[in-house]
């Protein structure tokens, strides 16, 4: 089954702290920042610091991530050396500006695979888009690699770059975000939207989730774990919808036994976009714990 | 007249020792008084010049006992006031009953080496003076009792007080004491005098220590008149700092606050959740945060809360102020929107320690508990839990009502964190035994939920509603997974403390540590 | 590894360990721990600040530790960065999470 990518919360990658308790909250994916919340002094020890935690620490089945520094330079280079070994994160790779970047950075993950003996191509990655360029060429960077599971929107750095700010709407990303959702699904892949900085504003946040809920958004970075709930209860299907979902499902069972070629429901016709949006729906059910097996069996 | 026609009448076998005639109201015995309320006042009063000569009066010998209320906190200055003086009058081998004591009473140690207290009796202790007894400062043990088993031990005669010295914020001139006062805003406050009232009512003596001397009558009141003997006016009675907060606020900390939402969750799946319910909520910050949780689940459902008991937060009183819970039971106000909202609102009321949690009357407030939150320092694999000596076997903390509400309420949570720092709060077992295990219902951590085996049908009701259920021994290899084992405390063979249940029986031994 | 200077990586917050470690020329390994935990903790953390050091073959350290609960992971890491940060070399060898 897909994996669910609704929520992944930062967390500074020199913070002991939030690193041993990131496991405790019911987020999908969990971030370990190597970049933009370490100082230049402290690079050495948050790569330390990941890097062990990573090696013991049981996050149970969540996603993990590290968001690594610049990896044409030689921080970002050690940051690979050393998280590509604990074959257990997905690599961020932070302002994505070009399909080269993104290739420039999968051909150090694969020598580094080569080196340590680790099957190439298991190290996966997603990429950051944080600049005019980088929506412009979302598309290119979106096909780039294989081992891309999806594409995000890093909204501080674009606003300057686009030489605004962020508003409450959001307008000023309307173009930035539409443009990365078309390109990851046109790639087949997850986007992921950006933080919101404003822990205490929860109306605020909530308009903003709703906002790219409806966009078509897989998910949202996050700061707080505060933040997960609001998420998960909007990426949470209505039980018409589930209801829904699961009569698709059990029309296609029923074609099945039938041996019927044809899929109707309702005497209309199932068809692929349907049943794809059908099982999205019950992943995400199964996922907010609203849809459970006896009630799956029940329908 | 009449008094010869009574003497006359043989037949009335029940005039036997009744001692009539000429009483109080014959001629020469006949004390009434002609003076207005004005004039009596000015004339008579119970205020004593001084502590000293109400100590006097109070009749206090050598080894007797005294005691003190903890409604002051960390605030307090009476306990070490009113030791000091002691001291300084020559007094030995006394017995300090105190329903509780703080880090500020530090400066008892002294007493206790020049031999003016020889025996404690207490809800906790903390700080320096706690440190002090663990290491084995007394010679005699300190013997810990809940708030419902020291109330239950003065009643019956087992914890006898020769003289009561209860600090109050106000007080009138007879004795009717409060923990705030109707003429005037502000000033010292500790609202409910709930551990105080017992004392107060069982004391051969009573002596009210008061910075503020208000009008007869000084209504509503705490402690009524009639139990007091004696009062004394003095210029500080505690640091209001120390003695509450504004407002207990309401925990940012993402952990606590998904503890506190498990711990909202199980309430609301456990059966109990129905209108009309009764809940406690301690004021540790995540039992705190069940409150907000509680108050949307409450709102969904469209039901309200009969009464909340014990120690009172403002969290709570948000809750009744908003008409989700319709009444108080205020035992101890912990926080200043507490104290207030008992001066202001006549459902909020006070009720003493033993009305709250004596295990001599099955009636009382937590035998009536649906759901109480308790925290904990430690909890074990039999669910026993420890609130009173740290991980490195010292004292430092207070039984409170913790075993009263556990056995008391129909579900009994205890939340804490799996780990605290590198310290593993879900262990093999518990340094101290305070509350017992089978009075447990439910533990909640940040990793997980453990509901007590003798509870299986609960355990079926929570999956039921979809909440992970795991074993209180995964829960406890999780955490020796994440801090690892720590070393055996070193303990020596002598006792320090007697940790009591709330019938008198004996729980658990503190030893003293070996440094 | 040889240490040149002292250096130090860490911080004081709760569930960190603030490691320095510094020259000790011919002295085999002195270590001087300040522990919340020392109690439950203190022999386990003075192992593995040990056990690091030597895996990085280092025989002569000053090392002072003051601990706020941390981890065993979080104890290496620090130890692990205050020791190239000493030794002034960049040269970790990672090792493959089997």
């Amino acid at each position: 089954m897909k994996r669910l990518r609704r929520t992944m919360l930062f967390v500074p990658g020199n913070n002991p702290g939030m690193i041993k308790d990131a496991g405790i909250y019911a987020q999908d994916a969990i971030m370990f920042d190597l970049e933009d919340s370490v100082s230049l002094a402290e690079k050495d020890a948050a790569r330390f610091l990941v890097y062990e935690a990573l090696m013991t620490m049981d996050y149970g089945d969540k996603e993990l991530v590290v968001r690594i520094n610049d990896p044409s330079a030689r921080g970002g280079r050690e940051d690979l050396e050393a998280i590509v070994r604990t074959r257990r994160a997905v690599i961020r790779l932070p302002k994505t500006e070009t399909a080269e970047d993104v290739l420039l950075c999968e051909k150090e993950i694969a020598r580094i695979e080569g080196e340590c003996g680790i099957e190439e191509g298991s190290t996966p990655m997603m990429a950051a888009i944080e600049s005019a360029a980088g929506v412009l060429n979302a598309r290119e960077i979106a096909f780039s690699s294989k081992r891309l599971t999806g594409i995000a929107l890093g909204a501080e750095d674009y606003v300057t770059d686009l030489k605004t700010n962020r508003s409450p709407g959001g307008i000023e990303l309307l173009f930035g975000r539409s443009m990365i959702l078309l390109a990851a699904r046109a790639a087949g892949i997850d986007a992921i939207d950006t933080v919101y900085s404003d822990v205490n504003n929860e109306e605020g946040f909530r308009a903003e989730v709703e906002l790219i809920h409806q966009l078509g958004f897989d998910g949202k970075s996050i700061i707080n774990p505060r933040q997960i709930k609001t998420v998960h209860e909007i990426y949470t299907p209505s039980e018409k919808e589930i209801a829904k979902a699961q009569a698709v499902m059990e029309a296609i069972e029923e074609a099945r036994r039938k041996g019927s070629g044809v899929i109707s429901l309702n005497g209309k016709m199932v068809d692929r976009p349907i049943v794809l949006r059908a099982q999205r729906v019950l992943a995400l059910a199964r996922a907010a714990g609203v849809l459970r097996e006896e009630a799956e069996n029940d329908a | 007249m009449h008094e010869t026609s009574i003497s006359r009448e043989p037949s009335i076998s029940c005039l036997e020792g009744l001692g009539l005639p000429g009483g109080q109201f014959s001629d020469e015995n006949l004390g009434k008084s002609y003076s207005t309320l004005a004039e009596r006042k000015a004339s008579y009063s119970k205020i004593i010049p001084s502590l000293e000569e109400a100590v006097t009066l109070s009749g206090l010998r050598d080894g007797m006992t005294v005691s003190f209320h903890h409604h002051f906190r960390n605030g307090d200055y009476i306990v070490n006031l009113v030791m000091d003086k002691l001291a300084e009058m020559g007094f030995k081998n006394l017995t300090l009953a105190a329903s509780s004591l703080s880090d500020c009473h530090a400066p008892l140690i002294r007493h206790i080496q020049s031999g003016v207290i020889r025996r404690i009796e207490t809800s906790g202790l903390r700080g320096s003076l706690a440190d002090a007894i663990s290491n084995g400062l007394m010679e005699t043990p300190v013997v810990f009792r809940s708030h419902g088993g020291r109330a239950r031990a003065i009643e019956s005669g087992e914890l006898p007080i020769d003289v009561a010295f209860l600090g109050a914020p106000s007080c009138d001139p007879y004795g009717n004491a409060n923990g705030y006062s109707r003429d005037v805003d502000g000033g010292v406050m500790c609202g409910s005098m709930g551990y105080a009232k017992c004392d107060a009512q069982h004391a051969a003596r009573t002596i009210i220590l008061t910075n503020h001397i208000v009008q007869y009558p000084n209504a509503p009141f705490g402690i009524p008149s009639t139990d007091v003997d004696y009062i004394v006016e003095v210029p500080n009675i505690g640091d209001p700092a120390g003695i509450m907060s504004g407002a207990t606020r309401f925990t940012k900390n993402p952990k606590e606050l998904t503890i506190a939402e498990s711990a909202a969750n199980v309430i609301a799946a456990s059966g109990v959740f129905e209108d009309g319910f009764s809940i406690q909520m301690g004021s540790g910050g995540a039992s705190l945060a069940v409150a907000r949780f509680l108050r949307e689940k409450m709102l969904a459902k469209g039901i309200t809360a009969s009464f909340a008991l014990g120690g009172i937060t403002g969290s709570i009183v948000d809750l009744h102020e908003e008409g989700l819970v319709k009444k108080i039971l205020d035992v101890q106000s912990f926080d200043l929107r507490a104290a207030e909202s008992l001066k202001n609102n006549r459902f909020h009321q006070q009720i003493s320690a033993s009305y709250y949690a004596s295990p001599a009357d099955p009636g009382c407030a937590v035998n009536l508990l649906d759901a109480v939150v308790l925290s904990a320092l430690e909890v074990d694999t039999n669910f026993d839990v420890n609130v009173l000596t740290g991980s490195d076997g010292v004292i430092r903390g207070a039984i409170g009502g913790h075993p009263d509400t556990a056995y008391g309420a129909a579900l009994a949570i205890v939340v804490c964190p799996l780990v605290r720092g590198r310290i593993p709060c879900v262990v093999e077992k518990v340094n101290t035994v305070v509350t017992p295990g089978k009075t447990v219902d439910v533990i909640v951590t940040d990793y997980g939920i453990a509901v007590n085996p003798r509870r299986y049908k609960l355990r079926r009701r929570l999956m039921d509603a979809g909440i992970a259920v795991s074993t209180i021994e995964e829960l406890q290899q999780k955490a020796q997974r994440i801090v690892g084992i720590p070393a055996p405390i070193a303990y020596r063979d002598t006792v320090v403390g007697v940790v009591t249940y709330r019938d008198g029986s004996v729980m658990d031994l503190i030893r003293q540590v070996r440094d | 590894m040889k240490v040149l200077k002292a250096a130090v990586s860490g911080t004081m917050e709760s569930s960190d360990i603030m490691v320095t470690v510094a020259p000790n020329e011919g002295g085999g390994l002195a270590i001087d721990l300040n522990s919340t935990v020392e109690k439950q903790f203190g022999a386990a953390i003075r192992a593995a600040i040990a056990e690091t050091l030597e895996q990085l073959g280092i025989r002569d350290a000053r090392v002072t530790a003051v601990d706020k609960g941390a981890l065993d992971c979080v104890i290496r890491a620090r130890v692990k960065a205050s020791a190239f940060r000493a030794c002034e070399r960049e040269d970790y060898v990672w090792e493959v999470r089997t």
